[in-house]
C-alpha cells in the first residue's frame, strides 16, 4: 500500500523519538517500503552541527544507524531553510514533494491550548499534506 | 553523499573553510523548559540579565525623569551657572563624548572604510562565507531589500530633506567646513553664494549616509558572518571576539558582550520607536490635521508592534523579507515621484554633482583635526558615527543573518558600495528639490519656514512634499512609509535579539520572538507616556564609544579570521 515513507527527525531531540522511529520501522517492514528521514537545518551553526554539511553527514549516519537496526532501506534528506521557527512545516511540505513520499509518520506533542493559536508541526502537516499522515502522540 | 564525516561528528566544512575547534556545544549553557503551554530556550544568563537591566533602566528613567536625562542628555546650557548659552559646558553623557572623543569616531570611521575598501580589492576578498562551496541564501533583490531596510529605512525619511535644508541654510553656525551662506544679514538671498552653499550641503549630508555608516555596519557583519559561516561558532556578538578572548568567549567576558548588544538593541528600537511616533503623530496632523498627542502615539505604537509581530512570527522569509520588498517598492516609487515631479533632468544633474562634491569633500570632511566647523563636525558628525556605531551590533548581526554564501568582496560591494550610491541618489533627490524650492521661493518655501526659520524637524519631509503636485497622495505615502520603515527595523531587530538571547540558536520557540517585539513596543510607550526617551536615547549613543573600540578589534579578527580561511584553501 505504502511505497515511501517520510518520517522527519530533530537531531537534537532524538531520544523523544523512539515511537514515532518504532513505527516507521514497523510500518516499512510490514510494506516493504523505502524510508526517507528527513531532519531541516540551519546555515547558521546550531547545537546538532556546525554547518549544513556536518548536518548532513550526521543524518546519513543516524538514517544508517536506523537501517541496520531495524532491518529496513533507509535514505537521509536534508532540508535546509533560513528561519526553522517558522519555516519547518512549508520545509517538510516541500520534502513529502521531493521525496515522493506516500505517507508521512511524525512525532506530535500532547495538544494544548496553544495549538488553536500555532498548530504543531504534525497537525499542519496533515491538513496540507496530500498524502497520508500519521501522528503519533509523544 | 556526506558520509566523510568520522565517526566522532568532527565537522566537515562546506568546500574549504576553516572551522575553529573549541569544546564550546551551542545550546549548552540554555534553559530549555516550557512554562503552561510556551516552550522556553534561552541562553543563561544573557537572557534574563538583559531582560532585568531594561526593566531597571526603564524604572529609572521613569522615576528619576530629571536625574535620568541630566546624565545622558544634559541640563539646558543656560541652566548652568557660568556658562554662555550655546556653549558647551554641562550638556551631559552625549555632548561630552561627541565633543572630547570627536577624533577618535573621526578616525575610528575612516579605518573602518579603509579596512573594507581594502577588503574588496585583496586577495581575501575571495573568501565565501560559508565555505568554498556555499551558494548564497538570497537573491540580490530581496538580500539587498532587507540589509537596507534594516540598515538606514527610517532616517532616510527623517534626514532626506532635513539635513541638506538645515545645512544649506542654517543660522545656528553649522555650516560644514564653514562654508558661505546663501542668506545675508537681512534674509535675502545671496545670489552668488547659493551655488557653493547647495553643493557643501549635498556632499555634507551625503558624507553621513553613504561609505562611513555602512563601513561601520560591514564591519560588524562581517566578523559575524565569518566567524559564524566559516569557524563554525554560534551566531552572537561574542564569537567575532574569540580570536581575541579565545575560550573566554563563552563565560563572563561574552555574557557582558552579548548582553550590552541587547542593550544596545532594544533601547536603540524602542527609543526610535517612540520617536518615531511623534514624528509620524506630527506628519499626520499637519496633514490631515489629526490631534497631536500621547494617545495618538500610543496607538501608532501599538498599532506598528502589531504588524512587528506577524511579520517575525511569519518568519525571516515570509515576513521580514516580503515586507522589506514591498518597503523598497514604495520608497522606489515615492522616489521616482519627486524625481519627475520637482524636474527630473536637473536632479540627475544633482546626483552628479553631489556624487562628485562627495569624492571632492570626503578627505576634508572626515578630518578631525584643525577644523573650526565644530558645530557641524562635533554636533552632527561625531554624534552620527557614534549613533551609527550603537547600532551596528543590531544591523550588523542582521546583515550577517542573511549574507551567508556570498564572498568576502560581493558582500562588502553590496554592504558598502551599493548603498552608499543609493543614499546619496536618495539625499540628491529629496534634499536637491527641497533646496531647490527654497531658492525658488525663500518667502513662501514650507521647507524654509519648518527647517530654518523654526525647527520642526518632523515635518521637513511633508512641507518638501506640499511644494509638488499631488501632495495629499504623496503625503500620506510619507506617513506610510514612515511607518513600514519602522516595522522592517523593529521585526528585524526582535529577531536579532531573540537569537542572542537564545545563545545564537536561531530555532528558539516562537514565543520568545513575540515576548521580546512585545517587550519593546511596551518599553518604548513607558518611556513615551513618562518621559525618559530623550536620555535612554542618548545613554545608547553614548555605547558607541566602547563599541568603537570594540570594532577596531573586529578588523584584527577579521583579518586573522580572512587569512586562516585562504591557508585552509591553498593547503
Amino acid at each position: 500500500m505504502f511505497n515511501k515513507i517520510m518520517t522527519p527527525v530533530d537531531l537534537a531531540h532524538e531520544g523523544d523519538l523512539a515511537k514515532a522511529l518504532q513505527c516507521t520501522a514497523d510500518l516499512a517492514k510490514h510494506y516493504d517500503a523505502e524510508v526517507h528521514f528527513v531532519g531541516v537545518t540551519t546555515g547558521t551553526p546550531s547545537a546538532t552541527a556546525h554547518n549544513p554539511q556536518e548536518y548532513k553527514g550526521k543524518l546519513a549516519e543516524f538514517a544508517k544507524a536506523q537501517a541496520d537496526k531495524h532491518g529496513i532501506r533507509a535514505t537521509a534528506d536534508p532540508v535546509i531553510a533560513h528561519d526553522p521557527t517558522t519555516d519547518v512545516d512549508d520545509a517538510l511540505l516541500r520534502a513529502i514533494d521531493d521525496t515522493g513520499a506516500d505517507l508521512v509518520v511524525m512525532q506530535s506533542h500532547m495538544p494544548n491550548i496553544l495549538d488553536y493559536i500555532w498548530p504543531s508541526n504534525g497537525g499542519k502537516i496533515a491538513e496540507h499534506a496530500k498524502c497520508s499522515v500519521l501522528v503519533v502522540r509523544g | 553523499m556526506a558520509d566523510e564525516t568520522d565517526i566522532e561528528g568532527i565537522p566537515t566544512p562546506e568546500g574549504a573553510a576553516d572551522i575553529i575547534e573549541t569544546d564550546y556545544r551551542i545550546g549548552q549553557d540554555n534553559i530549555q523548559t516550557k512554562v503552561g503551554p510556551f516552550g522556553i530556550d534561552i541562553h543563561n544568563p544573557v537572557f534574563v540579565i538583559s531582560g532585568l537591566l531594561v526593566i531597571a533602566f526603564v524604572i529609572f528613567a521613569l522615576a528619576a525623569p530629571g536625574t535620568a536625562n541630566a546624565i545622558f542628555n544634559g541640563v539646558d546650557a543656560a541652566e548652568v551657572e557660568g556658562c554662555e548659552a550655546g556653549a558647551f559646558c554641562d550638556l551631559g553623557m552625549r555632548a561630552y563624548l561627541t565633543s572630547n572623543f570627536d577624533w577618535f569616531f573621526l578616525w575610528g570611521a575612516n579605518i573602518f572604510v579603509i579596512f573594507c575598501l581594502l577588503l574588496i580589492v585583496s586577495p581575501w576578498g575571495s573568501v565565501r562565507l560559508g565555505g568554498t562551496d556555499a551558494t548564497p541564501d538570497y537573491g540580490y533583490a530581496g538580500w539587498f531589500a532587507m540589509l537596507f531596510a534594516a540598515g538606514m529605512g527610517i532616517g532616510l525619511m527623517f534626514f532626506g530633506v532635513l539635513e541638506p535644508a538645515y545645512y544649506f541654510g542654517t543660522p545656528w553656525g553649522d555650516e560644514p567646513l564653514g562654508t558661505v551662506r546663501p542668506f545675508g544679514e537681512d534674509g535675502a538671498l545671496i545670489e552668488g553664494n547659493v551655488e557653493e552653499a547647495r553643493r557643501m550641503a549635498l556632499a555634507a549630508t551625503s558624507f553621513h549616509w553613504a561609505l562611513h555608516p555602512w563601513a561601520i555596519y560591514a564591519v560588524v557583519a562581517l566578523a559575524l558572518a565569518l566567524f559564524s559561516y566559516n569557524k563554525g561558532l554560534p551566531l552572537s556578538i561574542r564569537s567575532a571576539f574569540y580570536p581575541l578572548l579565545g575560550e573566554r568567549v563563552w563565560g563572563w567576558w561574552g555574557h557582558i558582550i552579548d548582553t550590552v548588544a541587547v542593550f544596545a538593541t532594544l533601547f536603540g528600537l524602542a527609543t526610535s520607536l517612540g520617536f518615531g511616533a511623534q514624528q509620524a503623530n506630527a506628519g499626520m496632523s499637519y496633514v490631515y490635521g489629526l490631534p497631536n498627542n500621547v494617545t495618538v502615539q500610543v496607538i501608532l505604537i501599538v498599532a506598528i508592534t502589531a504588524v512587528a509581530l506577524v511579520s517575525v512570527l511569519r518568519g525571516l522569509d515570509g515576513g521580514v523579507k516580503v515586507l522589506s520588498e514591498i518597503n523598497m517598492v514604495v520608497a522606489l516609487l515615492l522616489l521616482l515621484f519627486v524625481l519627475f515631479t520637482a524636474g527630473a533632468v536637473g536632479i540627475l544633474t544633482d546626483f552628479f554633482s553631489t556624487l562628485g562634491a562627495y569624492v571632492q569633500e570626503i578627505v576634508p570632511l572626515s578630518n578631525p583635526h584643525g577644523r573650526e566647523d565644530t558645530g557641524y563636525m562635533q554636533g552632527w558628525t561625531a554624534f552620527y558615527w557614534a549613533w551609527w556605531i550603537s547600532w551596528s551590533p543590531f544591523v550588523g548581526m542582521f546583515i550577517a543573518r542573511v549574507s551567508r554564501g556570498r564572498t568576502v568582496r560581493e558582500f562588502i560591494t553590496c554592504v558598502l558600495i551599493v548603498p552608499s550610491i543609493v543614499c546619496i541618489f536618495w539625499m540628491a533627490v529629496f534634499g536637491g528639490s527641497a533646496i531647490n524650492d527654497i531658492i525658488a521661493n525663500p518667502e513662501t518655501s514650507a521647507v524654509k519656514a519648518n527647517v530654518i526659520d523654526s525647527y520642526s524637524p518632523e515635518l521637513s519631509l511633508f512641507a518638501m512634499l506640499e511644494s509638488l503636485p499631488l501632495a495629499a497622495i504623496t503625503s500620506t505615502i510619507g506617513v506610510i512609509l514612515v511607518i513600514v520603515f519602522f516595522v522592517t527595523s523593529s521585526d528585524s531587530g526582535s529577531l536579532v535579539i531573540d537569537t542572542i538571547t537564545a545563545g545564537g540558536k536561531v530555532d528558539a520557540p516562537v514565543s520568545q520572538r513575540f515576548f521580546w517585539c512585545t517587550f519593546e513596543g511596551l518599553v518604548a510607550i513607558a518611556l513615551l507616556v513618562g518621559g525618559g526617551l530623550g536620555a535612554l536615547q542618548a545613554m545608547v549613543i553614548s555605547t558607541g564609544l566602547p563599541f568603537t573600540i570594540i570594532l577596531l578589534v573586529l578588523c584584527y579578527g577579521i583579518l586573522r579570521g580572512l587569512m586562516s580561511e585562504k591557508q585552509r584553501a591553498l593547503s
